[in-house]
């Protein structure tokens, strides 16, 4: 009797787990057909794979936009992280009076719609001279990230024990060997997670990128609407592209899945 | 001491972060090689330029194109706010006849009638009524990269099989008529656009107003969106999709239509003339099936849309002189020659060189329609299209800068009223409002 | 003598807190100099903007018009439908995925086979890219044409439903509801997971049912994961603009704030206007943040406190 109940859980969880899989599965699926199955009803699942898609995609020069999409996410993360971790430690290991003020203010630059001062932001970048740059994007990028950075790593820092830190400043360890000596290996994890999901978060970002970016620094993410073609079949090289393009983030967010709960349950995990 | 030289140290980043920026914003454009962005829309002939553009870059050793399509509203907006803005990033640009002569009045736009005046480029054999409408004061800012006007077009064996017939100059009526009667489960009526945007659903939408007697406008610039006449064209609209449309109209624009033309889901199709060439090309299911009329009208004696597709070249770009060359190319006579013999005679884009009509190969690929679209493009009055008269010049859009933003909100507010989340005249006299401030800003 | 030395190293102590403090700020410094340059900036300049008739596609004519714009924004009344789609979509795609989420943390809580497969496959959607996701679900699964969802109605005997013309509210949220679940899901499990396995097996010893255990023991300590990820989830999905750029352009009610000021900003290109509009979303926002942050924020300041 448990034994029955126990295995209609296990079927029932599949089930969903089956249907919240099935369009990235059908994602993956399609992009290996030829647009003719790709687009046919009733849909086909047995069909001889093709891969002109791919080589639609390689035509069109989407190494490029990849290319675009790994710099802004690495360098953007860079930037957070130089930024954030110092931010952290004083937030938590130093704290000052201030400091709910400060962590407001970042928590609000998150709250604002991005989308209020876009044409300005556009405008500034126009008259700098770095509309479709890529390091100018990944500074946005870095600004976006940044507030959520410094809120997860804080937690993270104040997990330090505060005897450690002590016993090191009573020791007359500088600030410079506390950091890197003592609170950084025990937050190592922490700032990895922070990183994985800044990353992921500049990576799949659509909505800055479509507007600051026209083709030297376009990413992949706008690039994939240009497949929607206008005469006809376009479903096969459509999934082609977005699986490419999203299976970076897929693979890391696989891989790394303990660091993923970690940064989204802000260091509440042990 | 420390927390300055910490201060220090990230002052120094932030300052390489700059640096980088300022740097990298140098270097392009630097070297030899020139690199030109393109951008364009998502439609077939474009495609069919970008499959092409290897020949111009063999040509033309050191300049290479680099294609940025998009859905036409996304083009659209990148565009515009690009130029307006004299960013300068993109060194050719898609933009339609509606665009043209206002931004070309602007000083946007490159100057093109020097570049064009080469003997081998024979700018004469332009389509005239085209490109007329791509000067302002005798100054060309844009060459059409395809014409068009609109005509129905549908599949003769679903209307055979049904007993169905329509004339060259059929009615609104008896295309409803015909809609209803051939419509099955599987097959619908007619396909309309439905997706909400001025270019998508007002164009057609516009040219069944303009025939059932409304307009956007009177002389006096007074909006007239909740006029009896529009009301009426819209609700005829609305209920033609309704009784007989295509399923989930809201999705559908050209190439919607298009596929479900193709693929014989739809019975006939009222949009643009460039269409044909896709539906006659050699992988097409229903090519030699389709038969062509001028648009319905109720009460004009014509009611087809004039517009095309054109390339310029905005005033900011570094590029100028690549840029031109890449223009001449694509609307050469050499080009229409290249698709051709490349690509097959009957995706040669249509309506925009005479000389196109008298290619014996094109003649012959487009026999069912090649005659139909110049006599329409010939025939439409873009001065005064509807009933009344019009204090602007254009057929299925208002030639002033806000209507692309009139027309957005408008399209929007009907195609809820297609949804049936709200009444036509609902929808029309919130346009009303909208269109009247627009028209306020005229006078 | 005894005196002097007091005074003197509560001297050294109050300067090494003065020496800490100076520290401290010179850490944050940086970080929020850059804050502040990449996001007030550009809405001092907006507020400026604001107060211009500026209109893109008529260059010739600016000028400064005081508060016309704003004017211009209460009267086209387009704001207040923007923000119920904003809260509406928000709140219901917050609630399913945190209520679908809850459900299959629990199911994952589990020993079964292939646990870890199947949590991989189920965090999928939230990895996957907004954009794909969003073109992905428009064409291969809602589209009336050669979409799933169209045939499988139709090969169980339905009508197929015209989803983005009659629904394309509920589009939006079914796709969010599916890329937020999984992250919903992964944060509440691993509360799930963070219960000390002693008091449950107390309470199981004590007699408890599953149920009771559910409701008194494990619902009150996920209380504050729940929390995190309400508060997570709230802050990505207020912006969100992939799948009504892509699927809707904002039609039948999907017109959130983030699209309407692109909208205002790159299709309406009236400058004056749109950042009228920018100015008075973000004072709306900063209302409703303050209201709703202050109270959530504790989560962060008693969670993070040491």
């Amino acid at each position: 009797m448990r034994k029955l109940k126990n295995s209609l859980i296990t079927s029932l969880t599949w089930l969903i787990v089956i249907i919240f899989f099935f369009p990235v599965f059908w994602m993956f699926i399609n992009a290996f057909k030829s647009e003719q199955d790709a687009s046919a009803i009733p849909p086909t699942l047995i069909f001889e794979p093709n891969f002109s898609g791919f080589q639609r995609l390689m035509d069109r020069g989407m190494a490029d936009y990849l290319l675009n999409s790994l710099t802004s996410s690495v360098l953007s993360t860079l930037i957070v992280l130089l930024l954030a971790i110092p931010a952290a430690y004083a937030l938590s290991i130093r704290p000052i009076k201030k400091i709910q003020d400060v962590l407001f203010f970042f928590i609000s630059t998150r709250f604002l719609p991005a989308a209020a001062s876009l044409l300005p932001l556009y405008m500034i970048f126009k008259s700098l001279g770095v509309l479709d740059n890529i390091n100018a994007l990944s500074l946005v990028y870095a600004a976006m990230n940044l507030p959520i950075a410094v809120w997860m790593m804080r937690s993270f820092f104040n997990e330090v024990p505060m005897e450690i830190v002590e016993a090191a400043q009573i020791d007359g360890a500088n600030f410079r060997t506390e950091l890197i000596r003592i609170v950084l290996p025990i937050v190592l994890p922490g700032i990895a997670a922070v990183a994985l999901i800044c990353f992921i978060f500049s990576w799949n970002e659509y909505f800055l990128a479509t507007l600051l970016t026209t083709s030297d620094a376009k990413t992949a993410p706008p690039f994939l609407a240009s497949f929607v073609d206008g005469r006809g079949l376009f479903l096969g090289v459509l999934s082609a592209a977005s699986m490419v393009a999203a299976l970076p983030v897929l693979i890391a967010g696989w891989i790394a899945q303990k660091q993923l709960v970690r940064g989204l349950a802000m260091g509440a995990v042990k | 001491m420390l927390s300055k030289k910490r201060v220090i140290t990230f002052g120094a980043m932030l300052g390489i972060s700059a640096l980088a920026l300022s740097g990298c914003a140098a270097s392009t454009g630097a070297g030899g090689d020139v690199t030109l962005t393109l951008a364009t829309v998502n439609n077939g002939n474009m495609v069919d330029m970008e499959s092409l553009k290897g020949e111009f870059e063999a040509a033309n050793p050191g300049i290479k194109v680099n294609f940025q399509v998009m859905e036409e509203g996304d083009l659209r907006s990148a565009v515009t706010a690009d130029v307006a803005n004299a960013a300068g990033q993109y060194d050719i640009v898609t933009i339609g006849a509606y665009e043209v002569p206002q931004w070309g009045a602007n000083g946007w736009l490159t100057d093109l009638t020097e570049g064009l005046n080469d003997g081998s480029y024979d700018v004469e054999d332009i389509l005239p009524p085209v490109r007329s409408a791509l000067s302002v004061d005798g100054k060309q800012y844009a060459v059409p990269f395809y014409g068009e006007s609109s005509i129905l077009m549908y599949n003769k064996e679903i209307l055979d099989a049904a007993g169905q017939k329509l004339s060259k100059n059929p009615t609104w009526q008896e295309v409803a008529a015909v809609a209803k009667a051939v419509k099955t489960d599987d097959v619908a009526g007619i396909c309309l656009r439905g997706k909400p945007g001025w270019g998508d659903l007002f164009a057609p939408l516009t040219t069944v107003v303009q025939t059932f007697g409304g307009s956007w406008y009177d002389m006096n610039w007074d909006a007239q969106v909740n006029s009896p006449a529009f009301v009426e064209a819209v609700t005829f609209y609305k209920n033609l999709l309704d009784e007989a449309g295509q399923p989930n109209p809201v999705d559908y624009s050209f190439n919607e239509c298009l596929n479900a033309l193709k693929e014989g889901k739809v019975a006939m199709w009222y949009d643009a003339s460039v269409a044909a060439s896709f539906l006659e090309a050699d992988d097409s299911p229903v090519k030699g099936k389709l038969a062509y009329s001028h648009a319905p009208v109720v009460k004009t004696k014509e009611s087809g849309w004039l517009w095309s597709w054109n390339l310029a070249v905005p005033a900011n770009t570094k590029n100028k002189d690549a840029a031109i060359k890449f223009v001449k190319w694509a609307t050469s006579k050499e080009y229409h020659n290249l698709v051709g013999t490349k690509l097959g005679w009957s995706k040669v884009p249509p309506g925009a060189r005479i000389s196109t009509y008298s290619i014996p190969e094109y003649k012959e690929a487009s026999a069912a329609y090649g005659p139909i679209t110049l006599e329409v493009m010939n025939a439409v009055n873009p001065v005064q299209p509807g009933v009344n008269p019009q204090p602007w010049v254009g057929i299925q859009y208002v030639a002033i800068p806000e209507f692309q933003e009139v027309g957005n909100q408008v399209a929007q507010l009907v195609a809820d009223a297609i949804a049936g989340r709200t009444t036509v005249k609902e929808a029309l006299d919130k346009g009303q409002k909208i269109a009247q401030v627009a028209g306020d800003a005229q006078k | 003598m005894t005196t002097q030395t007091t005074a003197k190293t509560s001297v050294v102590k109050v300067e090494t807190q003065v020496k800490k403090a100076r520290l401290s700020r010179a850490l944050i410094l940086p970080a929020l100099i850059f804050s502040i340059v990449l996001t007030q900036i550009p809405f001092l300049v907006t507020i400026y903007f604001s107060t211009l008739e500026w209109n893109l596609l008529k260059p010739t004519e600016i000028k400064f018009t005081w508060f016309d714009n704003y004017v211009a924004v209460f009267e086209k009344g387009d704001l207040l439908p923007a923000t119920f789609a904003t809260i509406g979509i928000t709140s219901l795609a917050v609630v399913f995925s945190v209520v679908l989420g809850l459900f299959l943390a629990v199911l994952l809580d589990r020993k079964f086979r292939g646990q870890a497969v199947a949590r991989t496959l189920l965090i999928t959607p939230f990895l996957l890219m907004p954009a794909a996701a969003s073109l992905i679900w428009k064409h291969s699964m809602f589209d009336s044409n050669v979409g799933i969802l169209s045939w499988l109605t139709e090969a169980l005997g339905g009508t197929p439903i015209q989803w983005t013309t009659d629904l394309p509210f509920l589009v939006v949220v079914i796709m969010l509801t599916w890329q937020y679940t999984p992250f919903m899901m992964l944060i509440l499990l691993a509360g799930l997971q963070s219960q000390t396995p002693e008091v449950l097996e107390a309470a199981a010893v004590d007699g408890a049912s599953a149920w009771k255990t559910f409701r008194w023991i494990t619902l009150p300590h996920l209380r504050q994961y729940v929390e995190i990820a309400v508060l997570l989830g709230t802050i990505m999905l207020l912006q969100v603009f992939d799948p009504i750029a892509i699927i809707t352009k904002g039609t039948g009610g999907t017109k959130t704030l983030s699209y309407l000021l692109y909208e205002r900003a790159f299709v309406g290109l009236n400058v004056g206007e749109a950042a009228a509009y920018g100015v008075v979303t973000v004072l709306l926002t900063i209302v409703v943040a303050t209201v709703a942050l202050r109270s959530l924020f504790k989560v962060f300041i008693e969670g993070g406190q040491r």
